[in-house]
């Protein structure tokens, strides 16, 4: 793995030295994050968000635990016990907000990660397993925010937690047992309860290792770059370390910051204000909504409104729902075009930006009632958005013509900052 | 092998969608209730925005509105009565303040159900043994406990002011169905138009001590600051911590900053 040029550990310490004939830690982090791991040089601040990735993850899972030395999985007393710390822990209050409002910083950070590996075709070989890893993390992230969600034991818990348990019963004649198999009852409950807080705490750890797989996969091929074309000389690459360790470290700074003006600020506006109501299966909230980072999804759901063949609306939505994630697994074999990065794939470019709109278009009909326009406007973005990855991707990576190419990244680099500064001679 | 079938699975998806948008009707069904509804009115409070702090004269003054009538049917559950030292009063006076409640509790002789002095730890005793016995004094609804109420309804405070002031008489042109039945009242702030309180509050009810104005509107405004502070008492300690994390963020952002800058110096990129 790597490249021939990769500095190499040399451990100087006789104690550095001892560990390394042992076991070999160090060079590891080493090779991995330090300067044994050349990168290209001309990386963007996109190449920022799966280290911040990682550090959400990291920062839900401290918080996590923290939040379950005080928590109380029982239906009786869940809501209760999650006020309890909002009140009496100390610095409680912050604990739970940082674990609520990290749950959203950790889904915005993921959607711009994923929307960068889009848009310069990180998801194509020699990267497809990076990706694929990558999309199993993000399965494994919905659950486990999804369950997350359920244990305040709120309205929006609960009905939460009816309506995405409700899925399983679309499936013909085993759906319903099915549901009751799972839930461990009729209707979410404290059995329910109970086995959501068990796999919350447990999904978390595997996202973990499934993270460590994903990096990994990443550093047999190296990092992709934003022109999409590979390292061919040392000259093309810096060391991780220092490089981007500084370029991480004030990417992290602003990533706090945000994190910290939504947490102490404004740590509600992402919520939802029914979810300060006690669960009660007797009442229905006038409007059932998920988190934001599910509205997306939930339009999709929602859209299929018609018996098409012989298949009900429930199921074609539930199927749609699921393959809309699925499709994502096999993006690598859509996408047939040889050029990676869409600074050089004019078609690509376009339809990049129409899918970002799509699915933010999505995003609104997911958070709005089921009453037109909305209706329409979800049907249209969910079949634009099949359109986008079924059709219309794998009909344009091949007649498009891509634009001329630099040689190397170096070159890339290079003739930048050559019309930067003819640009600054002129003026 | 992947890109044909891709494009059949697509095509299912896509000709589904638009059956779906042919035979959805595109106009609802009109909602006659929405026409009545109000949307609520702004309350500002010292206790909002980036720099809030708490007015613990206008607390005091909601936390006595609180006790002399809406305790009377809503329960304050999450409230402990030593959490209102942080409205001003001292140790002392919390005691005396706790020794004005009755709380269940056993005779210790007995074991049988009895009820003794509050003390600062316990919680605000709730006006009803059971749900049972609530919405049998109260019409069949269920007063909801009013702890968090600020922050379980959309608009928070403003929607608690506009509806502790705006029952009103229904207008001329309410459409039948949406007229009150016995035992409930007009309200446009409502979600249902109609609720089972009736206005629990008239001008002159509650007498101040330091003479502040006592209509409906002002004991409304004192009770809506209580219960935004019983809502969430930690919420101006989290505006200062947040600023000085803030602060410190932006100094390690600026450091790291021209960290980079620095490292990167003899690299284009
Ligand atoms: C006589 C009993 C009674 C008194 C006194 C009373 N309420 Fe209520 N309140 C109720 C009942 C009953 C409901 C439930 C109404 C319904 O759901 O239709 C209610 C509901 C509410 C609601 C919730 C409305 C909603 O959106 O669901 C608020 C807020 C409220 N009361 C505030 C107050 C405040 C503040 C006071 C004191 C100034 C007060 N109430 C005094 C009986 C009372
Ligand atoms: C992948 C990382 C994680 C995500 C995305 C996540 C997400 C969430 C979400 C959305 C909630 C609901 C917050 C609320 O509305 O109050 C929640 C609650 C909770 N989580 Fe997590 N979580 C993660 C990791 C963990 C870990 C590792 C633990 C414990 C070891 C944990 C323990 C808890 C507890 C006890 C609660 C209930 C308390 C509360 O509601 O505030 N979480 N989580």
């Amino acid at each position: 793995m790597s490249f021939p040029w990769a500095k190499s550990y040399e451990p100087q310490h006789p104690l550095m030295k001892w560990m390394d004939e042992k076991l070999p830690i160090p060079r590891l982090i080493y090779n991995a994050t330090g300067p044994g791991y050349p990168v290209p040089r001309n990386l963007n601040y996109f190449w920022n968000f799966g280290v911040l990735a990682g550090a959400a993850l990291v920062i839900q899972i401290v918080t996590g635990i923290v939040l379950a030395m005080h928590y109380a999985a029982n239906a009786g007393v869940a809501f209760d016990s999650v006020e309890h710390i909002m009140r009496d822990v100390n610095a409680g209050w912050f604990i739970r907000y940082a674990h609520m409002n990290g749950a959203s910083m950790f889904f915005i950070v993921v959607y711009l990660h994923i929307f960068r590996g889009l848009y310069y075709g990180s998801y194509k070989a020699p990267r497809e397993m990076v990706w694929l890893l990558g999309v199993v993390i993000f399965l494994l992230m919905m659950a486990t925010a999804f369950m997350g969600y359920v244990l305040p034991w709120g309205q929006m818990s609960f009905w939460g937690a009816q309506v995405i348990t409700g899925f399983f019963s679309a499936i013909p004649a085993v759906g319903e047992p099915i549901r009751v198999w799972l839930l461990g009852g009729f209707a979410p409950d404290n059995a329910a309860l109970n086995r959501f807080f068990s796999l919350h705490y447990l999904l978390p750890f595997v996202i973990a290792g499934v993270v460590i797989l994903h990096i990994w996969a990443l550093h047999i091929p190296g990092s992709n770059n934003p022109t999409g074309i590979d390292v061919k000389d040392e000259q093309d690459t810096v060391p991780f370390h220092p490089y981007y360790t500084a370029k991480d470290g004030f990417g992290l700074g602003i990533f706090l910051l945000v994190f910290v003006a939504l947490t102490f600020f404004s740590p509600n506006m992402l919520g939802h204000a029914d979810n300060y109501i006690p669960a009660n299966p007797l009442s229905t909230p006038a409007h059932i909504v998920p988190e934001w980072y599910f509205w997306p999804f939930y339009a999709i759901l929602r859209a299929f409104t018609f018996n098409f063949l012989w298949i009900d609306a429930k199921l074609w939505g539930v199927i749609a729902m699921f393959a809309s994630i699925a499709l994502l697994f096999f993006l690598p074999w859509l996408d047939s075009s040889p050029v990676k990065s869409s600074r050089y794939r004019p078609l690509n470019r376009i339809f990049f930006w129409v899918l970002v709109a799509d699915v933010l278009l999505l995003g609104v009909c997911g958070k709005m009632p089921a009453e037109q326009p909305w209706v329409i406007l979800s049907q249209i973005g969910a079949a634009y958005y099949f359109a986008h990855f079924l059709v219309i991707l794998p009909i344009i990576s091949r007649i498009e013509r891509p634009l001329p190419m630099p040689n190397s990244i170096t070159e890339a680099v290079l003739a930048k900052h050559a019309d930067k500064s003819s640009a600054s001679a002129t003026a | 092998m992947v890109r044909p079938l891709g494009f059949l699975v697509g095509l299912g998806f896509i000709v589904a969608l638009l059956c779906a948008i042919v035979t959805t009707p595109l106009s609802n069904e009109p909602q006659a209730a929405h026409a009545f509804h109000k949307e609520a009115r702004h309350l500002p409070l010292s206790s909002d925005g980036l720099f809030p702090h708490w007015d613990k004269a206008k607390l005091q003054r909601g936390l006595q509105v609180y006790k002399e009538v809406c305790s009377a049917c809503h329960s304050l559950d999450h409230v402990a009565l030593r959490d209102v030292a942080e409205l001003g009063y001292t140790e002392g006076q919390v005691k005396t303040f706790a020794k004005g409640f009755q709380v269940p509790s056993i005779n210790p002789d007995t074991g049988e159900p009895a009820t003794r002095d509050g003390l600062p730890s316990d919680h605000f005793p709730a006006p009803y043994a059971n749900e049972v016995a609530a919405r049998a004094a109260n019409n069949n609804a269920l007063p909801p406990d009013l702890s968090l109420i600020t922050k379980a309804r959309e608009d928070g405070k403003d929607y608690v002011y506009s509806l502790l002031t705006g029952f009103q008489n229904p207008p001329a042109n309410l459409p039948k169905e949406l007229q009150p039945a016995t035992g409930l009242h007009y309200n446009p702030y409502f979600a249902n138009l109609n609720l089972a309180m009736a206005p629990p509050l008239t001008d002159g009810q509650v007498t101040f001590a330091d003479g502040s104005p006592n209509d409906v509107k002002a004991m409304a405004s004192d009770v809506t600051a209580f219960l935004v502070w019983t809502a969430e008492p930690k919420l101006v300690q989290r505006m200062r911590v947040g600023w000085a994390a803030f602060l410190f963020l932006s100094i390690f952002s600026i450091l790291a900053y021209l960290s980079y800058r620095n490292i990167w110096a003899d690299k284009e990129h």
